[in-house]
């Protein structure tokens, strides 16, 4: 009866009276693809502010760096972005080596190029496909998941491991690329383009997608700018910021591909940008497998290199300085280093401030998705909350990444 | 344009503020400079402004400890970046322990507001005129700033580990 009463009584008056609803996207909901919240104030379908509430899988990564020798921050590194941990990796043993001093082999900067590539494609294809879903269309997710398995078999024989891969050192790589490794990556080169372009028809023209994306949650390129963001996100406005380009680490200079970038830096322009992006990775991959230098696979740095496996049982001397290594009897100079890599989001950087001893005295990672995920609530006011899924899943916000 | 080299930065720093930008350092190709809380925001505004210099993207900041300099145990170091230029500049500031304010940096860069709510939630350095300073990786209910020296990653109430065994 009150309900009733109630209603009478807001149509009666003259100034028309709303409420609005608090809704609780998150923190677990299937489409926020991770731990976080968003308190969304709703009027009707419309969102009219929004409030993120993150640090749901904080693990306090940069305090448990301060006790850690630097070869077992590498594990940390994995689990921030987990789709593409390979790039963690390598970016964190980058910012060792220029910290220590140490000159890696041209043949294992271009493993690591492949290796990195094929994780952005990871990423790219995890993201996009993920997109896909939030609009309606499974198929293209289990197709494309299908090479995501390829991508991660090429890893397993490099490495034997496949999520969080250990493939690298502080030096250079673990082992070096096997001739069936080098096989799998060229099959992969040769029948992943079938594929892609069967997910481009599928979704670049579909108007069913196109018109849920299309001019969904827009930012420009200035708006970008000054919130951070970094990688396809700050592309997709428009800026052709890449730091495989304005600072090339790893022999990125060799190589040749394009920036793609969108112009008005929406959903849909979020999408393309990476799609293309997987298109350039594919370019990079087939220059480095083709122009693979010969040589060592690693610097001659026994002081930090581990040494192989194989040397550890039989060798008392690489035993001795794989104990070494490992427990970080090895002392780094004192200095402050900041180095960046393309990951998967954007620019990832390591800020690592050494006093001397056998651990980071400080570690700051700059995670591209801390820094541009605060630009959500601007971006979704106004929209309806089936865009707001829709443009959350584009910006490839990554909850390990998030909250570090 | 002339290119922007690290010579001609560190020239301008000086011409602009003089002795307000000190310990001029270039650790590893990065020019890094040490300044007062008094002038950090003018300094990042100006820097923001200057029509050559154009140093308009903050990469990242973040809060650093060393409880052993007195006076000056809290600091907190930015990382800005001039696009037009390609060219990075770290600035760093020192205050001490008892009087952890800094003003906000955002009115100048948005990104800056999660950034220094997670400097406050680690190093409680308060920064004034921040719109919304409140924990954001802790649970607000923490009474500890979690990344300051003197919290230990391990339970120093724990008798049955004893620093020496472990090589510590």
């Amino acid at each position: 009866m009150d309900l009733v009463k109630q209603t009478t009584e807001i149509n009666t008056t003259d100034t028309y009276v709303q409420e609005l609803t608090t809704l609780n996207l998150g923190p677990t909901h299937p489409a926020t693809h991770g731990i976080f919240q968003n308190i969304l104030q709703m009027n009707g379908e419309r969102i009219v502010s929004g409030v993120p509430t993150i640090g749901y899988i904080h693990r306090a990564f940069e305090k448990i760096a301060e006790r850690r020798p630097f070869y077992q921050i590498t594990p940390l590194t994995d689990r921030m972005n987990y789709c593409s941990s390979p790039i963690n990796n390598m970016g964190w043993w980058m910012t060792v080596e220029k910290l220590l001093g140490v000159t890696v082999p041209k043949r294992a900067e271009y493993i690591r190029v492949i290796v990195m590539e094929l994780a952005r494609i990871a990423d790219h294809l995890v993201c996009n496909s993920i997109l896909g879903v939030d609009t309606g269309a499974f198929s293209g997710f289990l197709y494309v998941f299908q090479e995501r398995e390829k991508i991660y078999e090429i890893y397993e024989e490099i490495c034997g491991a496949r999520l969080t891969t250990n493939m690298g050192r502080i030096g250079g790589m673990e082992r070096d690329l096997s001739p069936l490794a080098i096989e799998k990556i060229k099959k992969f080169l040769k029948e992943f383009p079938a594929v892609m372009t069967e997910f481009e028809t599928m979704f670049n023209r579909n108007r069913i997608f196109v018109d849920r994306v299309e001019g969904v949650g827009p930012i420009t390129a200035e708006r970008a700018l000054n919130y951070g963001f970094t990688g396809p996100n700050l592309r997709a406005a428009g800026v052709d910021y890449d730091v495989r380009v304005m600072n090339p680490y790893s022999s990125y200079q060799d190589f040749e591909f394009d920036i793609p970038v969108g112009t008005k830096g929406d959903t849909y322009d979020r999408f393309m940008v990476r799609n293309e992006e997987i298109w350039q990775s594919l370019r990079i991959i087939q220059q480095a497998i083709d122009n693979l230098p010969e040589g060592p696979y690693h610097a001659d740095a026994p002081e930090f290199f581990l040494p192989p496996k194989q040397e550890v049982y039989r060798n008392m001397e690489a035993l001795i300085y794989h104990f070494k290594i490992v427990m970080g009897e090895i002392d780094a100079p004192v200095g402050e280093v900041y180095h960046s890599v393309e990951g998967g989001n954007g620019e990832l950087g390591f800020y690592l401030v050494s006093d001397g001893g056998r651990t980071p005295y400080r570690l700051h990672f700059r995670r591209p998705c801390f820094i541009y995920y605060q630009a959500y609530p601007e971006m979704v006011v106004g929209t309806q909350l089936s865009d707001a899924i829709v443009i959350l899943s584009s910006m490839n916000v990554i909850a390990g990444e998030l909250d570090a | 344009m002339a290119d922007l080299t690290n010579e001609l930065l560190v020239q301008s720093l000086q011409e602009k503020f003089g002795d307000q930008v000190f310990d001029i350092q270039e650790p590893y190709g990065l020019v890094t400079v040490t300044t007062t809380r008094e002038h950090i925001i003018p300094m990042l505004q100006a820097l923001y402004d200057d029509e050559f210099l154009k140093f308009q993207f903050l990469t990242t900041m973040c809060g650093i400890h060393y409880p052993d300099n007195k006076g000056k145990e809290l600091g907190v170091v930015y990382l800005v970046h001039s696009f037009t230029h390609n060219v990075r500049l770290r600035i760093k500031i020192f205050f001490s322990e008892d009087d952890a304010v800094v003003p906000t940096a955002t009115n100048l860069y948005q990104t800056a507001n999660w950034m220094e709510r997670e400097t406050w939630d680690f190093y409680g350095i308060r920064f004034e005129g921040h719109p919304n300073l409140n924990r954001i990786l802790n649970v607000d209910e923490m009474e500890a700033f979690p990344m300051r020296k003197e919290f230990p990653l391990e339970d120093q109430t724990r008798e049955d580990k004893i620093n020496t065994f472990f090589g510590r």
